[in-house]
C-alpha cells in the first residue's frame, strides 16, 4: 500500500496552511476571524493545540502509571478538534464520541471529568447542558442520532433561521470514519436530510478504526456520502487549523441559516495507538506514521508563527510552562478524585426512585454494615 | 361518562397530554396523516400539526436516537414502534443510550420518554407481528415497563407514563385495541402507575396476569366460579418495578399462584414472579407457583396461534393441577 495513493488521499482536500508553514489561498474558504487581531487568534490556536496535546500526554502517562484504566489518545487531531471547537458559539451543541478531548477543552470541561470516566470513578457524569458539551459515548454512532434529534428540538424552539446571530443555532454530530458505516450514523444522515435539521456532521478520517484501514469502510471518499444524502460534503485537511476553522465555521453558518446539514471530513491521522492498550504495530507501517509526523498540526503553525515573526521564544516558552501547570494539576487532580461510593449505583438509575430499587439498596447497604465490625 | 375502545382511550390520554404539556411530542411511522396502522394517534396531527406530531423516517433506531436528543433538548417524546418484532433495530439506542443515560450522567440528563409498543397475539397477523417482548425490557435497569389491560387504565396510563420523568416501555396489547368497551370517567382519580390491582376477588387460587391476559384470566375465573372455585385475578399493570405486595396478600391467602402470560415461557416474566412469590411467601405455598405462557419457540403462523397462545382451557388446566396439589 503505497502512502499517497490516490485512493487512499482520495483528492484533494481544502488547506489554508501547508505543512511547511505557508499560507495558501482557497477560491471557497478564506480564514476569517472578523474583527479580532488575527495574529492573537492563531497564537490562540498554537496554545489551544499544545495545552490539547499535553493533556493527552500526561492522560497516556497515568494510563502508564495505572492511573487510568484506558486511554484514547488524540495525538495528531488537535488541529481537527481545535479548529473546529473554536469556530463554535457558545450556544452551539457538541454531540462528542470519546475522543474529543480538543473540543471538550474548548467548551470549558474540565479535563478531570474525562479523566475520571477511563480511571473509572463514574461515567463521564457531567452535566451536559453546563458547556453544552454532551457526555462522552462509546457504543459507536449512537451520538449521531441523539445530536439530530437536539437540531430537531433547536428547531422546534425557533432557533434556527432567523439571522440573530445569537439567537441561531448549530449541532455538531462527531463521528470517525469507522462510524461512518454505522446504521445510525446512515440514519442520523437520513432524519436530518429529511427535517432540515441544523447539524454539522463532523468525521474525523483519522484512516483507521483500530485495525482497520479506511478501505475497509468506504470506497469512495467520506464527504462525497453526503451526495447520497442530498447535502454538502467537504473535505478539509485536518491537520490545517486555519483551514479546519474555516471550513466549520462556514458549515456551522450554513446550518444555523436553515440549509440543512453539512458533512464536513476531516481528513487526519491517527498518530498514536487507537487507545492505551491498542498495539498498531501489528497492522500498520511504521512508514505510514513517519509520513503523517511531517504533516504535524502543531509544528506548522509553529513554522508559521516563527516565520512571520508573530511569536518569540518567551512566548513559546510560557505556552510550554502553562502546559506543565495543566499537567501537574492533571496528575494530582487524578490520584486524589475519590472512588464512588458503592451505594450511590442504587439512587443514579432513576429519576423518580422505585421501591424495589431501595430495598435491594438498604439489603446491600445492611450487609456492608454486617462487616463493619470484622474489620 | 361514555363508552370507550382501549384505541379511543389511549388517543383521548395521548390528546390531554399534549394539550396540557407543548413539550409532549408523538412521533413515529404513519402516525401524522394516517393516524399510526392502529388509528391510536388519529386526528393529532391535524389539530397539533407536523412539528409535534411527526411522520420519521423509517428506522426504528432513528426514532428512539433522535428522541434522545430531543429529550436532551427538553421535549418529551412519545415514540410509537409500528409492532413489537420491530423495536429491535432500536434495541441498541433502547438499552444502551434511554435506559442508561439518566444513570451515566448521575440524574443530570433525564430521559422523560414514552416508547409505545403494541404487543402479543391474537389478531391473524404475519410474522414479526405478534410478539411479546416485555421480559427483554423489564430485565434492563433504567427502564419503566407498563402494560395496560383495558381502556380505563389506557387513558390514565399513558397519561401518567408521559409524565413520568424515566423512560417508559408502554405495552399496548392490540388484540385489545378495538374489543372491549369500557365506561371512562375522565375525572376519576386513577391509581398510581406503578401499581398492579385486583382485578377480581377470590379465594382458593390466585391467577397473575397482565395485558392481554388479563381478559384470559378474567374468563377462567368466571368458568371456575360455575365449578364452585373461587379464583382471584391479579393484573400486574406495571412489569418494571414490578408491584406484588397485592400478589403477595393474595397468595398468602390464596396457598396457590398460576402466572399467565403470552411471552415464551423460559425466562419470561413468570419466572421471575414465581421466584419472588417462592421468597415471600414460602410457608403459604399449597403448591408451586406455575407459569402458563407461550412456549419456547418462535411465535408460530396465524393458523395455529390459537393453540400457541394461552388461552381459557389452559389456564384452567393450571388452575386444576395448582388445586390438585
Ligand atoms: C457499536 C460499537 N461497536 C464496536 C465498538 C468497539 N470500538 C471502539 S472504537 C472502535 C473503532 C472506531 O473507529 P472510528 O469510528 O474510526 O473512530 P476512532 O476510534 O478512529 O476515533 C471500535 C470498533 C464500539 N465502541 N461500539
Ligand atoms: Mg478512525
Amino acid at each position: 500500500m503505497s502512502l499517497v495513493d490516490p485512493a487512499r488521499a482520495g483528492e484533494s482536500f481544502i488547506q489554508l496552511l501547508t505543512p511547511e508553514g505557508e499560507r495558501v489561498t482557497h477560491p471557497d474558504y478564506a480564514f476569517d476571524v472578523g474583527t479580532a487581531d488575527e495574529a492573537e487568534v492563531i497564537r490562540g490556536f498554537y496554545r489551544d493545540m499544545v495545552l490539547t496535546r499535553r493533556i493527552d500526554v500526561e492522560a497516556t502517562a497515568l494510563q502508564r502509571h495505572g492511573e487510568l484504566g484506558i486511554w484514547t489518545q488524540l495525538l495528531g487531531q488537535e488541529a481537527a478538534q481545535i479548529g473546529c471547537g473554536r469556530a463554535l458559539r457558545p450556544h452551539d451543541y457538541v454531540f462528542p464520541t470519546y475522543r474529543e478531548h480538543g473540543v471538550a477543552y474548548c467548551r470549558g470541561l474540565d479535563p478531570l471529568h474525562i479523566l475520571s470516566l477511563f480511571r473509572g470513578v463514574d461515567q463521564g457524569a457531567w452535566d451536559p447542558n453546563a458547556h453544552n458539551f454532551a457526555n462522552y459515548t462509546i457504543v459507536i454512532g449512537a451520538q449521531t442520532l441523539h445530536a439530530t434529534g437536539y437540531a430537531m428540538g433547536v428547531q422546534r424552539d425557533g432557533a434556527v433561521g432567523t439571522g440573530d446571530p445569537d439567537r441561531d443555532t448549530s449541532v455538531v454530530a462527531f463521528f470517525g470514519d469507522g462510524a461512518s458505516s454505522q446504521g445510525d450514523v446512515n440514519e442520523s444522515f437520513i432524519f436530518a436530510a429529511s427535517y432540515n435539521a441544523p447539524v454539522v456532521f463532523f468525521c474525523q478520517n483519522n484512516q483507521w478504526a483500530i485495525s482497520e484501514p479506511i478501505e475497509r469502510q468506504s470506497r469512495i471518499p467520506l464527504y462525497q456520502r453526503a451526495n447520497g444524502f442530498g447535502f454538502p460534503g467537504v473535505r478539509v485537511d485536518g491537520n490545517d487549523v486555519l483551514a479546519v476553522h474555516a471550513v466549520t465555521q462556514a458549515a456551522l453558518q450554513y446550518t444555523r441559516e436553515g440549509n440543512g446539514p453539512m458533512l464536513v471530513e476531516a481528513y487526519t491521522y491517527r498518530m498514536g495507538a487507537h487507545t492505551t492498550t491498542d498495539d498498531p504495530t501489528r497492522y500498520r507501517m511504521s512508514e505510514e506514521v513517519e509520513y503523517w509526523k511531517l504533516r504535524d498540526p502543531i509544528a506548522r503553525v509553529k513554522a508559521y508563527l516563527v516565520r512571520q515573526g508573530l511569536a518569540d521564544q518567551a512566548w513559546f516558552d510560557e505556552v510550554e510552562r502553562e502546559a506543565d501547570e495543566i499537567g501537574a494539576r492533571l496528575r494530582d487532580g487524578c490520584r486524589a478524585l475519590p472512588d464512588p461510593n458503592p451505594l450511590s449505583i442504587f439512587d443514579q438509575v432513576y429519576a423518580e426512585q422505585t421501591t424495589e430499587l431501595a430495598d435491594q439498596r438498604d439489603g446491600f447497604a445492611a450487609y456492608l454494615e454486617s462487616f463493619e465490625g470484622a474489620r | 361518562m361514555s363508552k370507550v375502545t382501549l384505541a379511543k382511550a389511549l388517543n383521548a390520554g395521548l390528546r390531554k397530554a399534549m394539550d396540557n404539556d407543548p413539550k409532549v411530542l408523538v412521533m413515529g411511522e404513519d402516525v401524522g396523516k394516517l393516524g399510526g396502522v392502529f388509528r391510536i394517534t388519529d386526528g393529532l396531527q391535524k389539530d397539533f400539526g407536523e412539528d409535534r406530531v411527526i411522520d420519521s423516517p423509517l428506522a426504528e433506531s432513528g426514532i428512539i436516537g433522535t428522541a434522545v436528543g430531543l429529550a436532551m433538548r427538553g421535549y418529551r417524546p412519545v415514540c410509537e414502534i409500528q409492532f413489537d418484532g420491530f423495536v429491535y433495530p432500536a434495541y441498541d439506542q433502547i438499552v444502551s443510550q434511554v435506559a442508561k443515560l439518566h444513570f451515566r450522567t448521575h440524574g443530570k440528563v433525564k430521559m422523560p420518554m414514552v416508547i409505545r409498543i403494541p404487543y402479543g397475539g391474537g389478531i391473524g397477523a404475519v410474522e414479526h407481528h405478534s410478539e411479546s417482548p416485555e421480559a427483554q425490557f423489564a430485565h434492563t435497569p433504567g427502564l419503566k415497563v407498563v402494560t395496560c389491560s383495558n381502556p380505563v387504565d389506557g387513558y390514565f396510563m399513558i397519561q401518567q407514563a408521559i409524565a413520568s420523568d424515566d423512560p417508559v416501555i408502554f405495552l399496548e396489547p392490540k388484540r385489545q385495541y378495538h374489543a372491549d368497551k369500557a365506561e371512562l370517567d375522565e375525572s376519576a382519580t386513577p391509581l398510581p402507575l406503578h401499581a398492579s390491582r385486583v382485578a377480581k376477588a377470590g379465594s382458593e387460587v390466585t391467577l397473575i396476569g397482565y395485558g392481554p391476559t388479563v381478559k384470559t384470566c378474567l374468563q377462567a375465573a368466571e368458568a371456575a366460579a360455575g365449578e364452585g372455585r373461587s379464583v382471584e385475578v391479579i393484573d400486574l399493570r406495571t412489569l418494571s418495578p414490578l408491584d406484588l405486595g397485592p400478589t403477595f396478600d393474595s397468595v398468602r391467602r390464596t396457598g396457590r399462584a398460576v402466572v399467565v402470560h403470552e411471552a415464551h415461557t423460559n425466562l419470561g416474566m413468570g419466572a421471575e414472579i414465581s421466584a419472588r412469590i417462592t421468597e415471600q411467601c414460602f410457608y403459604s405455598l399449597e403448591a408451586p407457583v406455575l407459569r402458563v405462557g407461550g412456549f419456547d419457540t418462535p411465535y408460530p403462523p396465524a393458523r395455529i396461534e390459537e393453540e400457541y397462545l394461552p388461552d381459557l382451557d389452559r389456564v384452567l388446566d393450571a388452575v386444576d393441577r395448582s388445586l390438585a396439589f
